[in-house]
């Protein structure tokens, strides 16, 4: 270099921009969406963390008491609760672990009390922290307390909080606990393997054979999509359930249990997977297909050399998404599970069951990791993915090969038949009077108002949440990507936005309803109100299905030409009517399926929602679950088939309103 | 250290007293990288400059920093006399023209010409008369309804143009408007930017990496390498004289001979002394020789006119002739150069009066005015 200039920036403060109008906006609204990120996830996860390692036992070294005589007269003697307790042997240490509500009465300290004597206590804490309750009278303090006998009798001592691992001490040291951790990672490791297999042979099926009737072929593959994960367990109980239409073919083995969940794991898993698999499968480059041509490669070193390296990170990518769905899935084991524990059911049984809020929050922190790492992995690979995808490629076109073709043809009519099979007999199983006693065909199971459940209203419920899903849920995550996306600077602000973006996608919907119990249904907390609200059921399904919709609008976002912001900000107009006249309409079609997609999930979800509704918010897809928890089963596959109409129904009109809109606002696609 | 001097002087003299962009001491770093190094400019009213640079020299980030889309981290912009280093875009005074249009697509071309002008205060008769008014400059006056797409890529550039000047900017920022389009709409593109500059008098920049372009249409050009403004200069003098070696090698053919210096206007080549531009590097210093190909003034084999520099003439054989349309390119070889060949374009004219042809020997000479001396450059650079 012939010029002689220092190579180093010269001292002094680096130049801070003047921040404009549009800077100032669009920070706040990231900051807003930011904020609202934070409550609904960030905030809940943390009291569900804290609730997970904090220990609640009774300490009773913290209290002291004095007894009276006959006369009621004290001689001044300071007994120690645990000194007594130490001596009589009255409470025993199981007693003494508890959870927060937990509350403990001191009359077994005294053998010979009785509510109807004379004698009167005296009780005070050693510490200033101390606590105990005469009847709902909370008191603190080192002041001595006098009382009679029978107000004595409704002394409690409240537990007394510490933080530690202690239980996870608890949970690692039951058997019948962390059993739950191998079935659970059996389960999921089986059906992954399973579904990846066999959606790998569809895919394949689908883009390398010239078979007849793809188009059907691909639409019912998609259809487990639109059904709760719960359904295909209803319909494998009739099918082999102990009454089941099938119950021969099980040879004496049991549905419920590991085989019922294998397959509806792989019924529910299966289009998720085929999406995945079909679109890397379609990236592979026809030239490479020439090339083994070529060379005199058979089809089968072809499929080894060509073919599978060039879907690897889809299939990888596919391996976690349904490894990750089925171990998170809750719904599914509960119907058909039977006595096979699983995490996601552990957390279920701890929380309604038990009511042991902390075991709830620590087997939540054990189903994190393995879904945190298979997220972690995920995320990975899907980058990997996207450099594949840019290359370019010329697209392959299959050619006929009748034998191939009529296997391709052959398998996949057997998936298709497996998936109406299973539609079908819910379908069936809901219009029959009583199976297998009374065969004639009734409406009678649609009339959910006499059963549990919510009925008709939990329907309704279900349309509402979805359509509010729908509506907000687009509003805040296309707006929220699009600031992140465009906003100059502010880079700390954007990658924790774009962080708390990507969190929901390894949060297991049960962790994430039971973290929202901790945290919104704390009575200091200001949003307490929430609790109990459709607002609340919203904001956790927008939440819990946050991550894919983000990924959806920042991948529309980023096909957008990256200049328009400068140009508009030459011409000296605004942001948000570049936003409104350009960005969303341009965008449109990527909006639509960020809202068909919150429809859809919020028909259908069980995990988040099941610790948050209420009566009056009840849910169609809850009432599956508690309608085939009662035993009324064919009410409960009603109530799917619903479900599944009514998202059927969504579909076809998201593909009208699509069609409808795109012509109108995407006519500059046309040439 | 001359080359600093003379850039020293040349910026002096382009910084006239009625600036209307004044770049002073300005540097960007990304991170540890650093794009541009103190870079100071100054822009007259009305004139058209190309930064003009290899991919990576920072040209694009000078304009960048120029518009407020990537603040500069060091040092300070004036435009029109007003200080707007750290003002957001929107509050600058700019129009500005992409590689890739950026035209909105679902906007007709009426609607994007029209996307500043609307709530600009104007009436919207006044804001359609203007669209009209702009589109027939542009020379596209019918085809307000359709839409970018249904455009040709000639045909948007200029659509982008028409949106950038709509609201009269002091200032046009043109970044590669020309790269993404066929070499001969490009050529046709180049002449009507250049018209439509000229009539509207507008203060203009344009970043290209096409030496071609700067010179067929700049006032001055700006010539970047490394972050660093290497000479400032009309395009004629940017041609003739350039002041470094990079300048030189990068516009136009070049040919880079080792030499040593003998002093001042001599050099030696192989093992033959020339006479040289002045240069004033001690002797016996290693130095470039340069010559342009076009520079070399052949003779037949036998001189038949007077030569007017005989202490730059000498004797070679032409080892390859290559016919390139309007010109032959020729490579010579001869033992006062040792080694070294030298690449000569030889007019149709001379070479047809000469009778050249390959294996000839011919006299060729190297007029002392065009043999360009420069530092030897030990680094890769």
């Amino acid at each position: 270099m012939s010029v002689t200039t220092s190579d180093r920036l010269p001292k002094g403060r680096p130049l801070s921009l003047k921040l404009g109008r549009d800077d100032l906006l669009m920070r706040g609204f990231i900051l807003m969406i930011a904020l609202y990120l934070i409550i609904t996830l960030a905030l809940p996860l943390y009291a569900m963390l804290s609730k997970a390692f904090s220990t609640f036992r009774f300490d009773l070294s913290q209290i002291e008491l004095q007894v009276s005589d006959q006369e009621g007269n004290f001689d001044g003697t300071i007994l120690s609760a645990a000194t007594l307790n130490d001596e009589t042997g009255a409470i025993g240490a199981d007693s003494m672990a508890a959870s927060s509500d937990s509350r403990l009465e001191l009359t077994p300290l005294f053998p010979d009390f009785s509510f109807r004597s004379p004698v009167r206590y005296k009780i005070r804490g050693t510490t200033a922290d101390t606590a105990y309750l005469i009847g709902s009278e909370r008191i603190t303090g080192t002041e001595w307390k006098e009382m009679d006998s029978n107000t004595f009798r409704r002394v409690v001592l409240r537990p007394a909080q510490s933080f530690g691992f202690s239980n996870f001490t608890t949970y690692f040291s039951t058997p019948s606990l962390f059993r739950s951790i191998e079935n659970s990672l059996f389960i999921s490791i089986v059906s992954t393997i399973v579904t990846v297999s066999l959606a790998f042979a569809f895919a394949y099926a689908l883009s390398r054979s010239c078979m007849r009737f793809k188009g059907v072929f691909r639409l019912i593959a998609m259809a487990p999509i639109l059904v709760p994960s719960l359904l295909p367990g209803i319909a494998l109980v009739y099918l082999f359930g102990n009454q089941g239409m099938l119950k021969g073919m099980m040879m004496g083995e049991s549905i419920y249990g590991p085989y019922g969940i294998l397959i509806g794991s792989v019924f529910f898993t299966f289009p998720h997977a085929l999406i995945i698999i079909t679109t890397a499968l379609a990236i592979s480059d026809a030239r490479l297909y020439e090339a083994a041509i070529a060379l005199r490669a058979s089809r089968w070193k072809t499929f080894w050399t060509v073919t599978i390296p060039g879907a690897r990170y889809g299939l990888i990518s596919a391996a976690f998404v349904v490894f990750n769905l089925v171990i998170t899935d809750f719904g599914l084991p509960k119907v058909i599970g039977g006595q096979y524990n699983m995490l996601a059911v552990d957390i279920y049984k701890q929380v309604i069951g038990q009511q042991n809020f902390e075991m709830g929050a620590v087997v939540s922190v054990v189903l994190l990791m393995p879904a945190f790492i298979a997220f972690a992995v995920d995320r990975q690979v899907q980058k990997k993915q996207v450099a594949l995808l840019s290359a370019r490629s010329v697209v392959f076109e299959p050619k006929p090969h009748k034998s191939f073709d009529r296997l391709c043809f052959l398998y996949c009519t057997l998936v298709a038949v497996f998936i109406i099979g299973i539609l079908g007999v819910c379908q069936f199983a809901a219009l029959i009077k009583f199976w297998p006693y009374d065969l004639s065909l009734s409406l009678k199971n649609y009339n959910f108002d006499v059963m549990d459940g919510g009925g008709w209203e939990a329907y309704g419920n279900s349309i509402k949440l979805a359509i509010l899903t729908a509506i907000f849920g687009t509003i805040v995550v296309f707006t929220g990507a699009y600031m992140v996306d465009k906003t100059r600077g502010f880079k700390s602000g954007r990658n924790i936005f774009q962080l708390l973006a990507m969190l929901p996608m390894a949060i297991p919907g049960m962790v994430l309803g039971l973290a929202y119990i901790f945290f919104f249904n704390d009575p200091d907390n200001p949003l307490n109100f929430l609790y109990g609200t459709m607002a609340i059921l919203v904001i956790v399904t927008i939440t819990h299905f946050y991550t894919v919709s983000h990924l959806t609008a920042v991948t529309a976002l980023k096909q957008m030409d990256g200049e328009f912001e400068s140009v508009a900000a030459s011409l000296k107009q605004p942001f948000y009517k570049l936003f409104a006249r350009v960005t969303v309409p341009v965008c449109m079609p990527a909006i639509l399926d960020i809202g068909i997609y919150l429809f859809v999930n919020a028909m259908t979800t069980v995990s988040a929602v099941v610790f948050l509704y209420s009566t009056d918010t009840a849910l169609a897809s809850i009432a599956v679950l508690n309608m085939d928890d009662a035993g009324d089963i064919a009410p409960a596959a009603a109530m799917g088939m619903m479900i599944f109409y009514t998202n059927a129904a969504a579909r076809i009109l998201h593909l009208a309103a699509s069609k409808g809109i795109l012509k109108r606002t995407q006519a500059w696609r046309l040439r | 250290m001359r080359t600093k001097t003379a850039l020293e002087n040349e910026a002096d003299e382009s910084r006239p007293q009625d600036a209307y962009l004044r770049i002073d001491h300005l540097w960007k770093a990304f991170g540890e990288f650093i794009a541009l190094k103190d870079i100071s400019l100054s822009i007259s009213e009305g004139e058209f400059v190309c930064f003009l640079g290899p991919s990576g020299c920072g040209k694009t980030t000078l304009l960048r920093a120029i518009a407020g889309l990537d603040l500069q981290s060091r040092g300070s912009v004036e435009q029109a006399g007003k200080d707007i280093s750290n003002l957001p875009p929107a509050e600058r005074d700019f129009g500005i023209v992409f590689q890739s249009y950026a035209l909105f697509p679902n906007l007709t071309i009426e609607k994007n010409v029209a996307f500043g002008l609307e709530n600009s205060g104007m009436a919207r008769p006044a804001i359609k008369a203007r669209v009209a008014e702009l589109l027939d400059l542009v020379g596209l006056p019918e085809q307000g309804k359709k839409y970018p797409a249904q455009l040709s890529g000639g045909q948007q550039q200029r659509i982008a143009l028409a949106r950038a000047i709509a609201m009269s900017p002091g200032l046009l920022l043109l970044d590669e408007p020309l790269s993404a389009l066929d070499a001969k709409v490009r050529v046709h593109l180049r002449h009507e930017v250049k018209a439509l500059q000229r009539k509207l008098g507008i203060t203009t920049i344009m970043v290209t990496h096409d030496q071609e372009e700067a010179l067929s249409m700049a006032d001055r050009i700006v010539v970047m390498n490394h972050g660093v403004i290497e000479q400032i200069g009309t395009p004629t003098d940017i041609y003739r004289e350039p002041t470094t070696l990079f300048v030189a090698d990068f516009i136009g053919e070049m040919n880079k001979l080792e030499a040593t210096s003998e002093g001042p206007g001599q050099v030696t080549i192989g093992n033959r002394e020339f006479k040289s531009a002045n240069h004033d590097f001690a002797t016996g210093a290693a130095v470039i020789a340069a010559v342009r190909p076009e520079d070399i003034i052949p003779h037949g084999s036998v001189a038949e006119e007077p030569i007017a520099e005989p202490d730059n003439a000498f004797s070679c054989q032409i080892k390859e002739m290559e016919f390139l349309g309007s010109f032959w390119r020729t490579r010579l070889q001869g033992a006062a150069l040792g080694d070294t060949e030298l690449i000569a374009d030889f007019s149709i004219n001379a070479v047809r009066r000469l009778d050249l042809s390959a294996d000839r020997d011919i006299v060729i000479e190297i007029p002392s005015r065009r043999l360009k001396v420069f530092a030897a450059v030990d680094d890769k650079e």
